[in-house]
């Protein structure tokens, strides 16, 4: 874990909670989209970033959660019951597709997963009865918290902010613990973690079913932020942007995915003004970051401050997430 | 019994087209560990070569052989040079979302600068039918069966009777070992980049008069291409080739008989069923686990 100056943590959260006051409604719609996104990111950066275990599905998850909550709110379940049951929901399903992980590795792990997302939408899409299939799920209401009602895009943007909060306090907290050393141990080499009698097999289930419950607890507040949910929005592009996002803020990183979501959610709109070449240059920009800093944005910043610090003994960032063979 | 046959044959000419994408993929995989994602997009675009060439005016055959060339140049030599060799020290992880941004790359550069509309392709022979026992078979899904059967007999020919061929397997299956004997290592790998950039390229002309030429036509078949890889069995030139007929074939038999609407669905519990039960593939050979 880096060294995140606590300057420039109080200085993000100030602006974090002053920005709604400055912004336009489609620009609380954006940080809202960041804080509700960095959820599943923080996720996955658990499952690839800290455990090694590369998942295409995190964006699966997210839509799971989005359809729990889409579902069972208008039974009459409160906002937080079905908030609660997404992320078990995703826990459950996130258990059983570590397993797995127990027996391949990095790219066939790519591919599983990445079938399995598939597997997710074709779901939500073909079964109409219980998803309504392309047609999606609209209005889904904005829940109410002690009596408070988040229905103002801005209040609904502090709810989101806060569970962010929350979360991210906990995920710090677990990762200090002997728990979060053992998902290191896992990543940087399974099979001496293995022989120092770690319960690898249950490390390993227990990476993907937090990560994944996490992409669940992100899609029960995607769905009442944007209000429309169908199945496409959770095919396979989401899980690999999601991807993007814990790779380009710094996969293993604890802030990684805050920088990595915020690019993602910023910068296809600030490249708006190159018009429908956006893409093109936001693909080329991560190819180009690929080569030269693989360890992504706060990779970058990091050797920059070592840079500036000094030419002590500069010690070569390596990419955090090769494990052993497949 | 003749709509099977016919299912059957159309697949055995889909399954093909996969087989010489998944022989590619594998390739590069053997060589260089390269795992690349935009293997579907390499397929996709070779098309749009061809259709350049042929709206400045060149006959047909002097496209393809352009669009083969451009290929070559584009997805064998600079693909290698540009984006495989500087991420090469960093491991698999950086180079997959590297690949990753490439498909985008590719996918959007070809939907702003040419057209994001389906365009039409030439066949390889004029569309007729023949009548076989009653089954109605046509003449494309022959003349890609075909070709794809030439170019994986050559291709396996040139890998396993010729001095090169064998130092590309060498090179393959113990790259360090295979330095000390003599072999120009770096000079291998660039070749299996030079051919997999002519297997996608006739991938690419074999398809586009089924499916048409458009920019999205990478996401299927690059997802084909690994499934079948996995199937077969990732170190396996001949793993490919069976994974992608066994794939072509069952696609179109199973969206036939058991469910159209999850048709995606039956390639991808064999891709989960063969990674649970033989992640080696059908034909591989199992990989040693290194501490």
């Amino acid at each position: 874990m880096t060294r995140f100056p606590a300057l420039a943590l109080v200085m993000a959260a100030a602006v974090a909670i002053a920005a709604p006051f400055f912004l336009k409604p489609f620009g609380i719609f954006l940080i809202s989209t960041w804080a509700v996104l960095t959820i599943a990111a923080i996720g996955l950066n658990l499952t690839l970033g800290y455990a090694g275990q590369i998942s295409l599905a995190q964006g699966a998850f997210v839509g799971m959660g989005a359809y729990t909550v889409a579902l069972l709110t208008p039974l009459g379940v409160p906002f937080f019951g079905a908030f609660f049951a997404a992320g078990l929901l995703c826990f459950a399903i996130g258990w059983v597709l570590g397993y797995p992980a127990l027996r391949v590795q990095h790219h066939y792990l790519a591919f599983v997963t990445l079938a399995f997302t598939t597997l997710v939408f074709l779901v939500l899409r073909n079964e109409e009865w219980l998803t309504n299939g392309i047609y999606g799920i609209t209005g889904t209401p904005r829940p109410t918290l002690f009596g408070l009602k988040a229905s103002s895009a801005r209040d609904f943007y502090f709810l989101c902010l806060g569970v962010l909060a929350l979360l991210s306090l906990a995920i710090w907290w677990m990762l200090r613990s002997p728990w979060g050393r053992a998902f290191v141990a896992l990543r940087e080499n399974p099979i001496r973690a293995l022989s120092l009698g770690l319960d690898t097999r249950r490390y390993t289930l227990m990476a993907f079913a937090i990560g994944s419950s996490l992409g669940g607890l992100s899609g029960a507040l995607y769905a009442p932020l944007v209000q429309f949910i169908e199945p496409n929005s959770f095919a396979l592009g989401l899980s690999l942007n999601l991807l993007l996002m814990v790779i380009v803020g710094g996969s293993g990183n604890f802030f990684g995915p805050f920088v990595g979501a915020l690019v993602a959610v910023l910068l296809p709109e600030w490249l708006r003004l190159t018009q429908g070449y956006y893409l093109i240059v936001y693909a080329a920009a991560i190819m180009v970051m690929m080569a030269f800093c693989p360890s992504g944005l706060l990779g970058l910043a990091e050797r920059a401050g070592r840079a500036l610090a000094g030419p002590r003994a500069v010690k070569k960032t390596s990419m955090p997430t090769e494990g052993a063979g497949p | 019994m003749a709509s099977f046959i016919q299912l059957l044959v159309s697949g055995l000419a889909t399954g093909a087209i996969y087989a010489l994408i998944a022989v590619g993929f594998t390739l590069l995989w053997q060589t260089s560990q390269t795992i690349n994602f935009a293997q579907g997009e390499f397929v996709m675009l070779p098309a749009f070569f061809v259709l350049a060439a042929m709206n400045a005016g060149a006959p047909f055959w002097l496209a393809a052989l352009i669009g083969v060339a451009l290929s070559i140049v584009i997805l064998g030599i600079l693909f290698k040079f540009i984006i495989v060799d500087p991420m090469f020290k960093y491991g698999v992880l950086p180079l997959v979302i590297s690949t990753i941004a490439l498909s985008l790359f590719l996918k959007e550069g070809v939907k702003d600068f040419y057209s994001s509309q389906a365009q039409s392709f030439p066949a390889l022979v004029p569309a007729s039918d023949i009548h076989v026992f009653g089954a109605v078979v046509s003449t494309q899904s022959l003349a890609v069966l075909a070709v794809a059967i030439v170019t994986v007999i050559v291709l396996h020919l040139l890998l396993t009777k010729t001095r090169t061929g064998r130092q590309m397997q060498a090179t393959a299956q113990n790259p360090l070992l295979a330095r000390i004997l003599g072999i120009p290592v770096q000079r291998m790998v660039l070749y299996t980049f030079l051919l997999n950039a002519v297997l996608v390229a006739i991938a690419s002309i074999l398809v586009s008069p089924i499916y048409l030429a458009k920019f999205t036509n990478g996401e299927t078949l690059g997802m084909a291409a690994f499934i079948a890889a996995i199937i077969g069995g990732f170190n396996q030139v001949r793993g490919a080739v069976l994974g992608g007929v066994i794939l072509g074939v069952l696609d179109n038999l199973s969206a036939a008989y058991i469910s159209s609407q999850y048709r995606g669905a039956f390639p991808l519990i064999i891709l989960i069923a063969v990674i649970l039960f033989r992640p080696q593939g059908l034909l591989g050979r199992i990989e040693e686990r290194t501490v």
